[in-house]
């Protein structure tokens, strides 16, 4: 029973940073560059719903907010520090994404101080099956974790607008000549990848309900290594990568003995499937055909 | 007045000069093509006139429009777009997506439908694979799709870059033909071909670039008969 519970806690756990993951390698695949301030649009996500729940009470409206304020912070970055640098070599926007990434903390920590701030939106209860007990957070986070991945699989697949991502990500030249604005796309790929840090945000607070200007640091890197696991640029690559993650961390943190290796042992990993797998589980090599 | 009018057009890479200040026109429901050497410019210049590079000298104008500074996006709006050379079809997404794609800035849902079904009835193959990763098509296949795709979008002016690269004999026959059926469709066709044979024999009109200049132009069948340019591009 112990390990069931254990898996669902990791695909939870997964699921969260599959979302985050997406966020990842969607930019990559589009703009092909890596956002390191990724993950701290999770911290300020958690930071929105901290202001918004204390304002209003109400859980929905501090996500909606929550999710609007990430957008446009993941959106504006976009414009003001990453498309001035469209063309320039990558270690360029590489050292300004990292820059980005210290900003938006050092903006949490001059606004809302260093202390961890509680957001304390009730408690959501445990549930019992047989001798099987889950956090119902868990679950709620599992199930959002499927829904969101699902409809975003079926809007990249079937709508005109998540072909255009997959054409701009494939060729933006190519793309360009069937009529696709290549900035508006990219911006459309930092906006879904926002709304997801921001969501990710609140099943972060309803795990811990305490919020520090570092928040998405470490949960940023596990992210963008679940996305390079899966194959950076690879939206189910970055969903079998979140997943994997998730449930090796939950299994190791329930194995007393090496459980404080945990992030060692995740990181190793990842070395040992770039080894094998240099373009990660699903990632592709792509084929010229000329 | 001319439907497409380059002038004077000077484009570099870095310090070297690709395009010395070239002029030429396209007018309404002719096919014009630019023959020449490896190297001589063609791909630049069509990769400028519809924005994916910029000139640093010039004008470029599209039914009267200075579209000179204009993005790629917005000319496709204005009823002109591209065959890129090597076809650069979208090799992960489907036959049939290609197709949609192509068709970005149409809204009318039932005339997008008409066109897919017209592509399939034109080139039986392709509707047979419409579900097929288009990676996986041949290259004649992939020059097809390439062609339809760019159709899609109802061009009044279709430019396309060396449609019979890498293609058997019999397969750019095929090509041609269907540029000509295009043609007399009513859509006007820019054509850059390193086959000047087959090119000149299509064109009302021709122009011959080298090094980065205009060196000749005429009808296509002057260009065809000039002792000149039979010995420099006709093998003779």
């Amino acid at each position: 029973m112990e390990i069931i519970t254990t898996i669902i806690n990791g695909l939870s756990l997964g699921g969260i940073y599959a979302m985050i993951a997406l966020g990842y390698t969607m930019v990559y695949g589009i703009a092909k560059m890596l956002n390191f301030a990724h993950g701290d649009i999770i911290m300020a996500g958690a930071y929105a719903i901290f202001v918004f729940f204390n304002m209003t009470g109400h859980p929905v409206i501090a996500i909606v907010c929550a999710i609007v304020i990430c957008v446009i912070i993941g959106v504006s970055i976009e414009k003001l520090a990453y498309k001035p640098l469209r063309g320039a070599s990558p270690l360029a926007v590489l050292i300004t994404a990292i820059g980005m990434s210290y900003l938006l903390q050092s903006l949490a920590q001059i606004i809302f101080g260093s202390a961890p701030k509680m957001v304390i939106m009730g408690d959501l209860g445990v549930t019992t099956i047989g001798s099987l007990r889950i956090q119902n957070y868990t679950l709620i986070t599992l199930v959002c974790a499927i829904i969101v991945m699902v409809a975003l699989t079926l809007f990249v697949k079937f709508t005109n607008t998540g072909r255009a991502m997959t054409a701009v990500s494939e060729d933006k030249g190519a793309a360009q000549l069937m009529g696709i604005n290549v900035n508006k796309i990219i911006s459309i790929t930092f906006a879904i990848g926002s709304s997801l840090a921001a969501l990710a945000g609140l099943f972060y607070l309803l795990k811990a309900p305490s919020v520090i200007p570092t928040l998405g640091a470490m949960p940023g890197i596990k992210a963008f290594t679940a996305a390079v696991i899966g194959g950076i640029g690879s939206i189910p690559g970055a969903m079998v990568g979140g997943f994997l993650l998730g449930i090796i961390e939950c299994i190791v943190n329930a194995l007393p003995g090496i459980s404080p290796y945990v992030d060692a042992i995740e990181f190793a990993i990842l070395i040992i499937i770039l080894l094998v797998r240099p373009t990660g589980i699903l990632g592709k090599v792509r084929r010229e055909k000329v | 007045m001319a439907l497409l009018e380059v002038k004077d057009l000077q484009v570099f890479y870095g310090v070297i000069q690709a395009l010395k200040g070239i002029s030429f026109e396209v007018n309404e429901g002719e096919i014009v093509t630019l023959i020449g050497a490896n190297g001589a410019g063609k791909t630049t210049t069509m990769q400028t006139i519809m924005g994916l590079l910029r000139g640093q000298g010039g004008t470029i104008t599209y039914k009267g429009h200075d579209i000179t500074r204009t993005p790629g996006h917005k000319i496709v709006k204005m009823g002109m777009t591209q065959v890129p050379e090597g076809r650069r079809i979208f090799q992960e997404l489907s036959v049939y997506d290609n197709l949609v794609l192509g068709a970005f800035l149409q809204k009318d849902k039932k005339k997008i439908k008409d066109d897919i079904e017209n592509v399939f009835d034109q080139f039986p193959i392709l509707g047979e694979r419409r579900n097929q990763i288009a990676g996986t098509l041949s290259g004649g296949e992939q020059q097809m799709l390439a062609m339809s795709r760019a159709l899609m979008a109802r061009p009044e002016l279709l430019m396309l870059d060396e449609p019979s690269m890498g293609l058997s004999p019999l397969l750019v026959n095929q090509v041609f033909d269907i540029i000509k059926d295009m043609n007399s469709k009513g859509i006007t066709i820019l054509l850059v071909e390193q086959n000047a044979e087959k090119a000149l024999k299509i064109a009302d009109r021709a122009y011959v670039l080298a090094n980065g200049e205009i060196t000749h132009q005429g009808t296509g069948a002057e260009l065809a008969g000039s002792e000149e340019i039979k010995k420099a591009y006709l093998g003779g």
